[in-house]
């Protein structure tokens, strides 16, 4: 009886720790105010807001009902997949230039969102 | 006997995390589930070999865990300096900067996961490679200066990458 209590505390806590996360991510994509900053929110978000609202669901489930991985698994999707679309704001973000212009890489000529083809320059342009 | 091993088992790290991946989605573990996993992350890499472009060589298994425990402390402890930023500064005093990393590593797998480390610890989010793949372009929500942050992740993320993969 006691385990379960020590767990409905521990849940409680997870849960508030995960509301918490999500609620400064959701205030920092209200409050700051340029397209790349807003980016860094929902990446807090992601990792440790989502994070602590799984460990309070394994906790449940193996105190109160016969256990479950599939969190485990959630985590590591979330994981994987997170930078990517993260990666592909800021490209978007970069390429319609609405943020400040990258500085020249060290190393090679350009950045790969920049280097675009002539030919597809040459489209734009008489499109427009 | 090496031949038929390397036909059998073209790439054991997929192996065995197709065969762990399989029982946690079955979310109970029985000796049949197990061996159902194991089936298919033999057949799946067989399936699937001739459009690798080329295979990990060595993975130091070691290695990885001791750096996925560092990035996920990193990440704790990162998003708590971030909460404090988003909250309590104000968007004038703040300072958004560009870094520019000039890249060591070579493969493709290991920049992957450097990327991915970046945008996982707040604060950071890579944003572009260069053209031919020397150097990451990464964004840093606050910060006075760029080269220290890209020293800070050359020297705790990237050794230990190179370290992992090289």
């Amino acid at each position: 009886m006691t385990l379960q209590i020590i767990a409905t505390y521990a849940i409680a806590i997870s849960l508030l720790i995960g509301t918490i996360f999500s609620l400064v991510a959701g205030i920092g994509l209200l409050k700051l105010n340029t397209a790349m900053s807003r980016l860094h929110a929902p990446t807090k978000a992601g990792t440790v807001g989502i994070g602590a609202f799984l460990i309070a669901s394994m906790v449940h489930s193996w105190t109160f009902a016969d256990g479950s991985f599939h969190e485990l698994l959630i985590m590591g999707f979330l994981f994987v997949t997170a930078p990517v679309s993260a990666n592909f704001m800021a490209k978007v973000n970069i390429h319609r230039g609405v943020c400040a212009p990258p500085p020249a890489p060290t190393n090679d000529d350009t950045w790969s969102t920049l280097n675009v083809p002539d030919a597809d320059i040459e489209i734009a342009e008489t499109e427009t | 006997m090496g031949k038929l091993y390397r036909w059998l088992l073209p790439h054991p790290a997929l192996t065995v995390l197709l065969a762990v991946v399989w029982t946690l989605l079955q979310n109970e573990v029985s000796a049949g589930m197990v061996v159902f996993g194991v089936i298919l992350g033999i057949i799946i890499p067989i399936m699937t070999a001739r459009w690798w472009p080329d295979r990990p060589q060595s993975l130091r298994v070691g290695k990885m865990l001791t750096y996925c425990v560092l990035v996920m402390w990193d990440i704790l402890v990162a998003n708590v300096q971030v909460a404090w930023i988003v909250l309590t500064k104000r968007n004038a005093d703040m300072r958004p900067n560009w870094v520019v990393i000039p890249l060591d590593l070579r493969s493709p797998e290991a920049i992957t996961i450097l990327a991915g480390t970046i945008t996982l610890t707040p604060g950071t989010v890579s944003a572009d490679l260069s053209d031919e793949g020397h150097s990451l372009l990464v964004h840093a929500l606050d910060t006075d200066d760029p080269d220290a942050v890209r020293d800070e992740i050359k020297d705790r993320y990237e050794r230990r990458l190179k370290e992992i993969f090289e």
